[in-house]
């Protein structure tokens, strides 16, 4: 037993026994709640690929993009928002230094300032009518024109599209992350352990509100398949997409506004993420692949399995960066997401909630 | 290629330093040109010009940093051409620039871009090298591209004059003879940093790393770790982060409960700007009390982009920094104007740095009266200078690492414009800083390769 | 020359065997190599033997980016035999990259700076990671195999950059040193102190013959290619790329097949990895990047998926783009359009400027969309159609003009 003790893995697995239950209790929950808003975001942007991948049979590798855009409409909504005056500092002679305020607050004050604060909520506004407008134009202008064609020149042009929109973003915006603040009404951590008796359980507001957000647009995606005629269009077209155009429906005309809504999730997924990540413009390759791996552990073309994926998978890549299960595999939080997808892939191909036969030959 | 040294550049050579009338000098440069006249080395130039080469991100997280360092070069070709201003050429100290040129020819330059990959940078190198001839090679955003080019030029015999690169293997474990850092390096930001910690926070205090998982940040880790506890601080745990991680939330949360009462961020770039981030505006990690104490947060290396993009969050955050625009001394404030003119915007470090490696190459050429490596190498070794904007300075001839003080730099709280974004808390003097060359191995290497041009 | 466009309604690229009939000009039987193919190889092998001379006045006549051209063809090659040939689009084929090159520098370290012997190991390394990878990812087709590849690669990949340090030296990149053992060369009696630039025995490969050392690797390496398509192995690619369930039902097992084509494409990689540590000793976690998977398929669609030459040009032109157009700044383009009178100088130079220097990745993307967009057959059926307007009225009912566009 002496010896064996010696050996990491058991030394660090009574570490985490041994240690006061309350406190990894603490940290667990703690992780768990990590892995809820990484999950909202991985759920949103897989929603809206599966939402194209099961109603139009198109491999989106823009739809990352399309997550960067929506994190761009919130700063240049920010930045219109504060459209400032600018008051030049006369101790730098030979550039011009200044320091802004936004007309907004120098026009009316504390109103003013307030708008600018809730700047990245109120981007939603811009956010859905050029999210829905990009989603259209990309149907209409590229998407459509690639029904037919195979899913690796699906891949292959939506990549080119991908790397295309985050160099225009790159031209107008830069390279530098660009940082965009949460209202300061929801800045700052929350004691969300005092509700459960935890008092060192505390969590940042506006991961708490972004959760909340994406179980919301989560419930209201499914709402509208749900309860709408057009839903239960979409929802047979996922079903057999054959069939409903033999029916005599005008399948093109859904597909725009499909596309649309995905663009909108996406978009809005990226909105409100920006107080958490700084967006620069690479943000949408940074979550292409990742996200990619969320459809395909949840099942290709299952809305709900790309939910639940997108949420196991933040809450496994939270508990996988401990140090307890750092100690025990090394790196283990570098390969978590890959290592879940192959293991998923090999035992149940068609992910957790897939049905069977989608894309496997 | 192998090209002879033509004959009627020793001439002009001969006629440049009459012109000088030191007539000391004379018999000097005329032995030394004389016997470098028949070494043959990689790119000797022929015409009328002299090309360098700019090897900077121009994709990737650190293109912003490398458009700013590519500004800088410009400027400092200008300057060397004897165009604009003149720049720091005026303030050099001792100088023997003489604003036409570099002994005598126009200065031309090349540009590539190294998407912060060892690759893609070795591959601009080679380009810059084969096909546009260059003499030296600077830039650069990362210590892995630095290590990577460096000794690509050492293997070329081109010269290379690092630019932003932070890592003690650049100068440490990896060093070349034919590489040059102007930057300082993580053991100096420690070294620097340590005291001020103390002053400011105490001796009894307990540290919490997370810390970029490469070789920078391990190399960053261990300096600020070693610093720290010599003052008496504990180091309640060190975290490794994928990089380019993003959300660093995971790695956050235990913090707090860990009993530690100061978090230090060994990131660069985007990481940092998260983590910071992170850190301070949703874990509200600054208005906590831990032990009796008020929580803090340490950035050992501090940039104005990273600050940028950090936004309200650098606020009070302390770090090091290798110069700031702000600095108080007459080659800063000729920098800035001349810069600050230019581009409408001041200089930042990386560019600051980068426009210094500039002249100080075309400096040691003018000492040494050829453009042959080994003997501009000769003449960079142990070159003591000031006027750059640093205060006096040595290019240590045993690593080649410069010497200078380090700034302790901390976010402003109340910025009074949109550059306004640190304030320099403390000078720390040059001796301070100063290390004994063998702590990290390495080996320089020999002066005289081949190269390309075997 | 036959192409095969990678167009098809369901499936990744179904590509049509039954189209892969013998024609006049090209495939005459598929068993041997008919005396056109020795024909196209020759000229092969003079195009790119002679590639320092006509590529200069483009600015690609040194020999960093022709050893480049060379080292990426061979990728893409390979690449094509499993993706081309086969239908079967691997994301990770980086990884096999990533591990030649690892595995050609500890030899360097530890045996000898003979390239010979890192090349070899080099594609033993890979082809014995590609049989790993390969089984287990075979196991699945369609986008489940590209998602299991990138899964495979991009482990590897996070792994190298960190926790594998001590094997690969992570960000920094695996370096030769003076302090390595390098038995072999020191039982020749060399001193194993000087650190020498890797040699074919007793010829630096640094330069111009690194570059014809790649170079005629990159034609040994099209010639067993051309074989691989001329034999019945690679008639059975074609077919399991145009019907697999149609040949499983035959009672053919098509795993064994696949997994060659696979462990093959994954050696040439091995190859290609070693080479670039041979032209330059040092191997980065860089290489091994879900990217630069992606970099070697935006090659092979660029030139033409299941052709011969296509991927060959694509890494070319792909290599082209990233280190001469980045190249371009601005002072560049004032003296390029020097012609012009000043303001149309400017205005022209504020057009083309976002273009080219920090922005050649913008030219990327347009160039990739048009390409995959208009020529699916990519860069190979371009030129197919420009012979075709030539000799017009004789292919006029080929029906694959109208595979382009919408």
């Amino acid at each position: 037993m002496g010896a064996l003790a010696q050996t990491p893995f058991l030394s660090s697995s009574r570490k985490l026994l041994e240690g006061s239950l309350v406190g990894s209790m603490d940290a667990i929950i703690l992780q768990i709640l990590n892995g809820l808003d990484k999950g909202g975001a991985y759920a949103l942007i897989a929603l809206g690929l599966t939402l194209i991948f099961g109603t139009l049979g198109v491999v989106n590798f823009a739809h990352g993009a399309l997550f960067m855009l929506g994190a761009f409409c919130s700063v240049t909504f920010a930045r219109l928002l504060t459209i400032s005056e600018r008051v030049r500092d006369e101790s730098v002679t030979f550039f011009e230094a200044y320091k802004e305020i936004p007309y907004l607050e120098v026009w009316y004050g504390d109103t003013g300032r307030a708008i600018v604060d809730w700047a990245v909520p109120l981007s939603i506004l811009l956010a859905v009518p050029f999210m829905l407008l990009v989603g259209f134009a990309m149907e209409r202008g590229l998407i459509r024109f690639f029904y037919k064609r195979s899913h690796a020149e699906q891949i292959l042009v939506t990549f080119g599209l991908a790397i295309v929109l985050q160099e225009i973003v790159k031209y107008f915006f830069g390279a530098n992350p660009i940082p965009l603040t949460a209202p300061p009404a929801l800045a700052g951590s929350a004691d969300v352990g005092a509700l459960f008796g935890m008092p060192n359980v505390s969590y940042p507001m506006w991961r708490i509100v972004y959760f909340l957000f994406s179980l919301a647009v989560i419930a209201a995606v499914f709402a509208f398949l749900q309860l709408t005629t057009f839903g239960m269009v979409v929802r047979a077209g996922m079903a057999d997409r054959e069939t409903v155009g033999l029916l005599g429906i005008n399948i093109g005309r859904k597909f725009t506004i499909v596309f649309g809504i995905a663009a909108v999730v996406a978009g809005l997924a990226g909105v409100m993420y920006t107080p958490i990540l700084a967006p620069n413009y690479h943000l949408g390759m940074d979550f292409l692949v990742l996200s990619f791996v969320v459809v395909v552990v949840g099942g290709m073309g299952s809305l709900v399995g790309a939910v639940v994926a997108g949420f196991l998978l933040g809450i496994l890549q939270s508990f996988a960066s401990m140090t307890e299960v750092k100690d025990i595999l090394p790196g283990i939080d570098q390969i978590i997401i890959y290592l879940v997808a192959v293991v998923v892939l090999l035992v149940r191909p068609r992910g957790l909630m897939g049905r069977k036969g989608v894309m496997e030959s | 290629m192998p090209i002879e040294t033509p004959a009627w550049s020793r001439r002009r050579l001969l006629q440049t330093s009459a012109a000088l009338g030191a007539g000391l000098a004379i018999p000097h440069v005329f032995v030394r040109n004389a016997w470098s006249q028949d070494k043959v080395f990689c790119n000797n130039p022929t015409g009328g010009t002299v090309t360098l080469g700019f090897n900077v991100p121009q994709s990737g997280p650190y293109a912003d940093e490398g458009a700013d360092e590519l500004r800088a070069f410009q400027l400092a070709v200008q300057h060397l051409n004897g165009e604009g201003d003149g720049g720091l050429v005026n303030t050099l100290k001792p100088s023997n620039l003489k604003g036409n040129g570099i002994l005598g020819k126009k200065v031309a330059y090349v540009t590539g871009d190294t998407q912060t990959k060892s690759d893609a940078a070795r591959a601009s190198a080679k380009r810059m090298i084969e096909s546009d001839k260059v003499l030296m090679i600077s830039g650069g955003s990362s210590s892995g591209v630095a290590v990577a080019v460096q000794s690509l030029c050492q293997d070329m015999g081109v010269m290379f004059m690092a630019g932003l690169t932070h890592s003690n293997d650049t100068t440490g474990k990896d060093k070349r003879r034919y590489g040059f850092r102007h930057f300082f390096n993580a053991y100096m930001s420690g070294q620097a940093l340590g005291p001020v910690l103390a002053e400011e926070y105490g001796t009894d205090r307990t540290a919490y790393h997370l810390t970029a998982d490469y070789t920078w940040g391990w190399t960053q880790e261990e300096s600020i770790k070693n610093a720290t506890e010599a003052l008496g601080w504990k180091t309640a745990q060190t975290v490794r982060t994928p990089l380019g991680a993003g959300d660093f939330s995971q790695y956050l949360t235990p913090v707090l409960n860990s009993g530690a009462d100061v978090l230090i961020l060994n990131h660069y770039g985007g990481d940092m700007v998260n983590s910071l981030r992170q850190a301070v505006t949703q874990f509200d990690m600054k208005s906590k009390q831990v032990n009796g104490k008020q929580f803090e947060i340490v950035v050992p290396l501090f940039s104005e982009l990273m600050a940028q993009g950090a936004g309200d969050a650098v606020k009070g955050i302390l770090g090091t920094a290798n110069w700031d625009w702000k600095l108080d001394n007459e080659a800063t404030k000729v920098l800035a104007k001349s810069f600050g003119e230019e581009y409408g915007s001041p200089p930042s470090q990386a560019a600051h740095t980068c426009y210094v490696q500039t002249l100080l190459y075309a400096n040691a050429v003018e000492t040494a009266g050829t453009f042959y490596p080994p003997e501009v190498i000769k003449a960079l070794e142990g070159f003591e200078f000031d006027g750059m904007g640093n205060g006096p300075t040595l290019y240590r001839a045993d690593d080649h690492q410069c010497f200078k003080d380090v700034l302790v730099v901390r976010g402003k709280e109340n910025p009074t414009n949109q550059f306004d974004l640190m304030e320099i808390a403390k000078v720390v003097p040059r001796d301070q800083v100063t290390y004994d060359a063998s702590i990290f191995g390495g080996e320089l290497g020999p002066s005289d390769v081949k190269g390309c041009a075997a | 020359m036959s192409e095969s466009v990678l167009t098809s309604e369901k499936g990744i690229g179904r590509s049509p065997a039954e189209r892969h009939r013998p024609k006049g000009d090209g495939m005459r039987g598929f068993m041997s190599s008919s005396r056109s193919d020795y024909v196209i190889l020759a000229i092969f092998a003079l195009a790119v033997l002679t590639m320092p001379v006509w590529l200069a006045p483009i600015g690609a006549g040194y020999p960093d980016i022709l050893q480049k051209f060379a080292i990426f063809g061979i990728f893409a090659l390979g690449f094509n035999i499993l993706f081309g040939f086969s239908g079967y689009l691997s994301f990770g084929h980086a990884a096999f990259l990533g591990t030649g090159s690892y595995a050609a520098v500890w030899m360097f370290k530890l045996l000898s700076m003979n390239a010979l012997i890192a090349v070899v190991f080099a594609i033993v390394v890979a082809g014995i990671f590609a049989l790993l990878i390969g089984y287990v990812s075979l196991r699945r087709s369609g986008i489940y195999f590209s998602i299991l590849t990138l899964a495979f690669a991009q482990m590897s990949y996070n792994l190298a950059y960190s926790v594998l340090t001590p094997i690969t030296n992570g960000e920094t990149g695996l370096q030769t040193s003076r302090s390595d053992p390098r038995i072999l060369d020191t039982m020749m009696g060399a001193d194993p102190h000087i650190l020498r630039t890797p040699d074919f025995f007793g010829i630096a490969l640094q330069g111009w013959p690194g570059f014809y050392f790649c170079a005629i690797l990159l034609i040994l390496a099209f010639f067993v290619t051309m074989r691989i398509k001329n034999s019945t192995f690679g008639l059975m690619l074609f077919a399991i790329k145009s019907n697999q369930n149609r040949m499983n039902y035959t009672g053919f097992s098509t795993r064994p097949y696949l997994l060659a084509a696979f462990v093959i494409s994954g050696m040439y990689a091995g190859l290609a990895g070693g080479l670039l540590a041979v032209t330059d000793p040092l191997a980065g976690a860089d290489r091994m990047q879900w990217t630069a998977s992606g970099e070697v398929v935006l090659m092979t669609i660029l030139g033409g998926v299941g052709t011969l030459l296509g991927p060959v040009i694509g890494a070319a032109v792909m290599k082209y783009l990233e280190q001469i157009f980045s190249s371009f700044n601005e002072g560049f383009l004032h003296r390029s359009f020097d012609f012009l009178p000043t303001g149309l100088q400017d205005f022209v130079v504020t057009i083309v400027s976002p273009f080219v220097g920090e922005g050649w990745h913008l030219t990327l993307g347009l160039l990739f969309m048009i390409v995959v967009i208009f020529l699916p057959g990519g860069i190979m059926e371009g030129i197919a159609h420009l012979t075709r307007r030539f000799r017009k009225g004789e292919t006029g009912g080929s029906g694959q003009t109208a595979r382009t566009g919408h």
